[in-house]
């Protein structure tokens, strides 16, 4: 078992027309309920959601602060590695552009760290492209190890691995994980991962679920909106987390919006995802998921961040780069470009007029005492 | 009237426990804190951070008894570990078990809080145990050596109220430890309802951090519970299905 035979089913249902069915007033009766189902979940996608976003917002709202109370947790990503294996059509770092490709050594790493830190921040994702020969387990155990004295919390957005690598770097410290669908659309996917191992559709869409098996307190997932069909990546993104949540409890789940950007290539994405759509699906998250926690990040611009922290969001990047070394070296290729460049002082600065606390950390990986 | 709530050897005149989470910014505590006239308040060890200009503990008036929690905690022996870190980073030796493995409903653990409280209370920390209110778990929890036992009213920051009602009244009749009814309390009446059933205190956070009027909610807390006290020490009337009436009509046959 796994999600993907709950996905195979939703494929067969959310191809057809079940958007248009659904009216205002199915939309109000939902907002009404305490628990919200699959059936709940398609309303609050439909487009006679897209009517009523101010009453979703107002719920969206009511709950957030509920259960997060008026605080933003604040992470960095930091890149240590953009070698990689793969050509997936909407990324910089595949395999067939030709760029310098860098990858951070012990002492970049430790330099790149204590940059980063001295923002204040505790909580650090680290990415790497996929290349088993460049960036290898023992690559990013070597470079958490480092980490760990700069950081409360790191968490990674690699290539799928296996069970039991997942559980070597938890046992290294790592404690969360990221991983994106990108496409729930199956065949959209195929399309779009032309060569390397990324093209296994199911290794990936299993990968979240073997990242709870192993114990990371943290699993984040999320379609990169743009590529298909948001009401359907949205609802599949949703119906992922739900499973995971339900079959995991002891994990925190979380969901992510990134919105395609442009990067190296050319590829544009067919399915524009508005802002208002964008609005759309932050609130559907978090009325069907209220602990949830929803990251937003950079590919956002500031002005729209500033109004999306209202919304649902519990957690937002700040200060910045998509380059590998990019706080403290030059000459990087970045992954995709940025919109908000804001540094953390200034984004901490916006959430507190706004009256909300930034949280620099949220949470300490035990060491035994 | 003195009327104190003794816990760790600690005569405690207030019975508000507040909580540091959730505000809009850590400056607001000592305000609250002020409001509420509570003398204890529980903070979660996840977010202290000593390096941080901003530092939650810093924002705490010294008056304070300072409960640490475990918050984040999923097994005992995570719930040990924060607490020995708490001891050891001087944040005192009572503590506040949170043992929780749902994210969903975030409803305790009960049988893995038993645990963690058998080895706290054995190293000579003074143990409140966060519990789903269950007779036969606060039992072992006080043979286990708690100090108190805190079940909670309805998950943690719904205010919803107390939804356990007659689980807790079961508890505060059944137990020798004092009752703190924690997680839940959503108004001011709510946590006089505690008080009147016999709760020998409440904890709450969500409801005051997530006020309009954080200081004014405080201090609308603090009259709430000293009232609920006070009309549970005064002993409340029956309650009576049909009326009773003050003279009794057949009172000429005494």
């Amino acid at each position: 078992m796994g999600f993907y035979e709950t996905a195979r089913r939703l494929s067969e249902q959310a191809d057809s027309e079940i958007w248009e069915k659904y009216t205002k007033d199915d939309v109000m009766r939902t907002l009404r309920k305490e628990q919200l189902d699959e059936r709940d979940l398609q309303i609050l996608l439909s487009p006679a959601a897209a009517d009523c976003l101010e009453e979703m917002a107002r719920c969206a709202l009511r709950l957030t602060r509920t259960h997060f109370g008026h605080v933003m947790q604040l992470f960095t990503p930091m890149y240590l590695a953009d070698f990689c294996i793969n050509h997936c059509t909407y990324c910089s770092f595949s395999s067939i552009y030709d760029f310098p490709r860098k990858k951070l050594s012990p002492e970049e790493v430790r330099q790149e760290a204590k940059a980063i830190a001295a923002t204040g921040i505790r909580h650090i994702l680290i990415l790497t492209g996929e290349s088993r020969k460049e960036s290898p387990v023992s690559y990013i155990k070597e470079c958490v190890k480092i980490l760990r004295e700069y950081f409360s919390s790191v968490s990674i957005e690699v290539n799928p691995l296996s069970e039991d690598e997942y559980k070597e770097l938890k046992e290294a410290g790592v404690d969360g994980l990221t991983l994106y669908q990108e496409v729930y659309h199956e065949e959209t996917y195929r399309k779009l991962h032309i060569k390397g191992p990324k093209k296994i559709y199911r290794n990936r869409m299993d990968a979240p679920e073997r990242g709870c098996r192993a114990g990371f307190r943290t699993v984040n997932i999320g379609a990169l909106l743009g590529m298909y069909d948001w009401r359907r990546e949205a609802l599949f993104t949703a119906m992922h987390a739900r499973y995971l949540q339900d079959k995991y409890p002891e994990c925190e789940i979380g969901v992510s919006v990134p919105r395609f950007r442009p990067f190296l290539g050319e590829y544009n994405p067919e399915h524009i995802v508005t802002d208002r759509a964008l609005v759309q699906i932050i609130l559907a998250y978090r009325l069907f998921l209220p602990r949830a926690g929803i990251t937003l990040s950079t590919r956002e611009p500031s002005a729209l961040r500033d109004r999306l922290i209202h919304l649902g969001v519990t957690k937002m990047s700040a200060g910045v780069s998509t380059e590998v070394g990019g706080h403290t070296l030059e000459g990087g290729t970045p992954q995709f470009e940025i919109s908000d460049g804001r540094s953390v002082q200034e984004i901490s600065r916006m959430l507190r007029a706004n009256s909300l606390q930034p949280v620099y950390k949220d949470w300490d990986i035990l060491e035994s005492v | 009237m003195s009327d104190p709530l003794i816990i760790g050897g600690q005569a405690l005149s207030s019975r508000l426990f507040i909580g540091t989470g959730k505000y809009s910014r850590n400056t607001l505590i000592p305000e609250v804190v002020e409001a509420s006239g509570s003398q204890v308040i529980t903070v979660a060890l996840r977010r202290v951070d000593p390096d941080s200009n901003d530092n939650i503990i810093s924002h705490i008036p010294d008056r304070m008894i300072l409960l640490p929690n475990t918050s984040g905690a999923r097994t005992a022996e995570e719930a040990v570990r924060i607490a020995r870190l708490a001891k050891a980073s001087g944040l005192g030796n009572w503590v506040k078990i949170e043992v929780i493995n749902d994210q969903k409903y975030l409803l305790p653990d009960n049988a893995e809080t038993i645990r963690a409280t058998e080895i706290l209370a054995s190293e000579g920390f003074v143990v409140l145990p966060y519990m789903s209110p269950d007779l036969s778990a606060a039992l072992r929890m006080q043979e286990a050596g708690a100090a108190a036992v805190m079940p909670l009213g309805s998950p943690i920051g719904t205010n919803r109220g107390l939804r356990t009602r007659e689980l807790l009244r079961i508890l505060i009749a059944e137990l020798d430890l004092p009752v703190i009814v924690d997680a839940g309390i959503g108004r001011p009446s709510e946590a006089a309802e505690a008080m009147e059933m016999g709760a020998a205190g409440v904890l709450l956070n969500t409801a005051i951090a997530t006020a309009r009027n954080p200081q004014l909610m405080a201090s609308a807390f603090r009259d709430a519970v000293a009232a609920g006290r006070k009309a549970y020490l005064a002993g409340l009337g029956p309650v009576e299905e049909t009326a009773a009436a003050s003279s009794p009509l057949t009172g000429f046959l005494d």
